[in-house]
C-alpha cells in the first residue's frame, strides 16, 4: 500500500497496470488496493499541480494566523469547520505554538482577501485575533520546485 | 612559411591502433538530431542528492580548495572501509590499503599499469565496458576475451577461464553487475571461478561499480570470498550508486604493496582526486544511504517496466539483475546491432547503443539504459514497439525470451 501511494503521489496519471509491473504485483490486486484506499479516503483525489504564477489573471494568497478561544465540548474543531467550509479557504491546520489555526486563503485581489478576513473570519465567535501574511512568491509547493533550473544535462550517449 | 607536421606519423603506434569507440560515432549521429529520447546514457538520470551537493558548497565556503594527500582524504578512506565492512564484511586498512582515485576509470588504468607488462595476457569478459581492452593495450599487454553469451546469462564460467589461460595469463578482470548486459553473478559460480584463479595463481581486478545496484539476490563482493582478499584489486566508486558521475571519485582496495605501486603512478599523473569530489563522496557515505536506496528502488521499478515492454514487443530480453541496462536480442528484426540502432534513431528518434560497441559478442543486441524517467521510458518504448512491429518476422525465427522473469505474472502480460 505504501509503495502504491508513493508511486501515485509522484504521478497521479500512472495506471494500475504500470504500478503492478513496477512493483511486481498482480494488476487486479493493485486496482483493488487503490479502490479500497479511495473508499477509505486515504486517497482523496487526483489533481493537477499548476504553477499559477504562469497562468494569466490576478491572484493573491495569504496565510492567516488565527487565535481562538476554544469552545466547550467541541474544542477547536467546530470553529475550524466554520472556517474551512468557505470555498476561498484552501487549507486549515491546527497548530502548536503562539496561534491556533493556520488558514490559507486564495483570492483574486488584495481587497477580496482583506474583505474575507475582516468580514467573515474575524467576526466568527471565538476568534480572538487574526494576523494576515500575504504570499509574495512561491518557490516550492507540494514538494515541487516551481522554477526548477535543473534539467537533464547528460550527454546523449555515453559508455 | 609554416612547416606542416604529420602528426599521425609521430603518434605512438599503440595509441594509433586503438580503434576509436563505436559509441563516439553514434554520439555524433545522435547529437545532430532533435526530439530524441536517449536510452543511450550510461549514467544515472538523477542529479546528485542535494545533501551531497550542499556539503560540497559548504566545503568551498570553508576553503577546501587544496590538494589532498595522494591517497585521498583519510576520513574518506575510513568511510570507504566502514562501508565495505558493513555491506560485505570485508576489511581493509584505511592507511595503506585504499587509494582514492579519479573515478573507477583512473583506478582501472593504474591497476593495469601497475600489473601488466608487454606480452602479458589479461582475461576480459565480452561484452563488457569499453575501457578495459584499451587500457590493457596501452600497457602492451594483450586482452584475451572470455566470450559470454545470453545462453549462459552473460556470466563468465570457470571452464571459460580455464580454457583461456596460457603461461602468459596474469590477470582476470571481472565486472558484475555488468555494463552493458546488466548481468549479475552468484556466489557459487564465483567460487568455482576462483578455484581456477587460485590454481593458476592469477590476480583478479574486480570492477564492482554497479554493486549497490543489484535487484535480484545479493551482490557478492569478490574479496569477501575465502582467500580472495589477497589476490583481488577491488575497484569501486560513487558515480553510479550515488549519481555522482561528474565528481570523478572512485577507489581501489587491495594489498598494501600493490596499492603503493598504484599510488606511485597516481601521484605523478593525477596527484590526487579533486577535493570537492572527495568531500562530497564522504557526505555520500556518511548520510547518503536512504537516498541511494530510493534511487535503487526506482531503477528496479523501471527495470520491470522495461522487461515487460520488450516482452510485449516481441524482443527477447535477458533479465538483468543489476546496473541500469537492458540488453535485448534484436536478431529477430533481421538487422545488425548498428542497423537497428541507426534506423531506430532516424525513424523513431530513440537512441540506444549498438551491442557491438561492447565487443563482438554484443552483436545482435542493443543496450538500453533505463536510467530515465518512467514517462520518457513509456514514450520511448511506444516508439520502439512500432519500429519493431514493422520489422519483426524479417529475421531469424525468434527463440523465445531468455532468462525471463518468473515473477512477471501472466495476468499483466496479455494486453498491450
Ligand atoms: C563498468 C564500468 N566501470 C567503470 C566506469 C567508469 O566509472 P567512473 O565514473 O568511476 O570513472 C563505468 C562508467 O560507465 C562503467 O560502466
Amino acid at each position: 500500500m505504501k509503495e502504491i501511494l508513493e508511486i501515485l503521489k509522484a504521478d497521479g496519471r500512472i495506471t494500475p497496470r504500470q504500478i503492478a509491473i513496477m512493483l511486481d504485483r498482480d494488476e487486479a490486486e493493485v486496482a483493488a488496493t487503490i479502490k479500497e484506499m479511495e473508499e477509505k479516503k486515504i486517497i482523496l483525489g487526483y489533481f493537477t499541480l499548476i504553477n499559477l504564477d504562469k497562468v494569466k489573471g490576478e491572484r493573491v494568497s495569504a496565510i492567516i494566523e488565527v487565535k481562538l478561544s476554544p469552545q466547550r465540548e467541541v474544542g477547536f474543531d467546530a470553529i475550524a469547520e466554520r472556517i474551512y467550509r468557505f470555498p476561498e479557504v484552501s487549507s486549515v491546520r491546527l497548530m502548536s505554538g503562539s496561534y491556533d489555526l493556520s488558514v490559507m486563503i486564495n483570492g483574486h485581489t488584495l481587497q477580496e482577501v482583506a474583505y474575507f478576513v475582516s468580514n467573515k473570519l474575524a467576526t466568527i465567535e471565538n476568534v480572538i485575533s487574526t494576523s494576515t501574511h500575504f504570499v509574495l512568491k512561491t518557490y516550492k509547493y507540494h514538494g515541487t520546485i516551481l522554477d526548477d533550473a535543473e534539467e537533464d544535462r547528460r550527454l546523449v550517449v555515453t559508455p | 612559411m609554416t612547416e606542416s607536421i604529420n602528426w599521425r606519423e609521430r603518434l605512438n603506434p599503440v595509441v594509433l591502433d586503438i580503434p576509436s569507440s563505436g559509441i563516439r560515432r553514434f554520439f555524433d549521429l545522435v547529437s545532430e538530431m532533435k526530439g530524441v529520447i536517449s536510452l543511450g546514457v550510461g549514467e544515472p538520470d538523477f542529479v546528485t542528492p542535494w545533501h551531497i551537493r550542499e556539503s560540497c558548497v559548504y566545503s568551498l565556503e570553508k576553503g577546501y580548495t587544496h590538494y589532498t594527500s595522494n591517497n585521498g582524504l583519510l576520513e574518506l578512506r575510513e568511510a570507504v572501509v566502514r562501508d565495505l565492512e558493513g555491506d560485505y564484511n570485508v576489511s581493509y586498512n584505511p592507511l595503506n590499503e585504499i587509494l582514492i582515485t579519479v573515478g573507477v576509470s583512473e583506478a582501472l588504468d593504474l591497476a593495469m599499469r601497475a600489473l601488466l607488462c608487454p606480452g602479458d595476457e589479461i582475461l576480459i569478459p565480452e561484452p563488457s565496458y569499453v575501457s578495459y581492452a584499451p587500457c590493457a593495450t596501452l600497457t602492451g599487454a594483450r586482452p584475451v576475451y572470455l566470450k559470454t553469451s545470453v545462453a549462459n546469462g552473460f556470466q563468465v564460467t570457470a571452464e571459460m577461464v580455464e580454457k583461456a589461460i596460457t603461461p602468459k595469463t596474469k590477470v582476470l578482470l571481472l565486472c558484475y553487475p555488468n555494463n552493458p548486459t546488466g548481468a549479475t553473478i552468484g556466489r557459487e559460480q564465483l567460487l568455482e571461478i576462483m578455484e581456477v584463479v587460485r590454481q593458476h595463481d592469477l590476480i583478479v581486478i574486480s570492477d564492482e561499480i554497479y554493486g549497490k545496484l543489484t535487484y535480484t539476490g545479493k551482490h557478492t563482493c569478490l574479496p569477501s570470498l575465502p582467500g580472495m582478499r589477497e589476490r583481488t584489486i577491488l575497484l569501486n566508486g560513487f558515480s553510479k550508486s550515488y549519481a555522482m558521475t561528474g565528481w570523478r571519485v572512485g577507489y581501489a582496495a587491495g594489498n598494501p604493496d600493490f596499492i603503493a605501486a598504484m599510488k606511485k603512478i597516481h601521484q605523478y599523473t593525477a596527484l590526487c582526486a579533486p577535493i570537492t569530489g572527495q568531500v562530497a563522496a564522504l557526505e555520500a557515505l556518511k548520510n547518503g544511504r536512504s537516498q541511494m536506496n530510493k534511487m535503487v528502488e526506482h531503477y528496479n521499478r523501471r527495470r520491470r517496466l522495461v522487461l515487460q515492454a520488450f516482452e510485449e514487443m516481441g524482443l527477447p530480453c535477458f533479465e538483468p539483475g543489476g546496473a541500469f541496462y537492458a540488453f535485448p536480442d534484436i536478431t529477430g528484426t533481421g538487422l545488425t546491432s548498428e542497423e537497428f540502432a541507426e534506423q531506430l534513431l532516424k525513424e523513431s528518434k530513440v537512441a540506444v547503443v549498438p551491442g557491438n560497441a561492447f565487443g563482438g559478442q554484443g552483436e545482435g543486441f542493443v543496450r538500453c539504459a533505463y536510467a530515465t524517467s518512467v514517462e520518457e521510458l513509456s514514450e520511448a518504448f511506444q516508439r520502439m514497439r512500432q519500429f519493431v512491429r514493422r520489422r519483426l518476422g524479417r529475421g531469424k525465427i525468434l527463440t523465445g525470451s531468455f532468462g525471463k522473469s518468473e515473477s512477471v505474472k501472466e495476468g499483466i502480460c496479455k494486453t498491450s
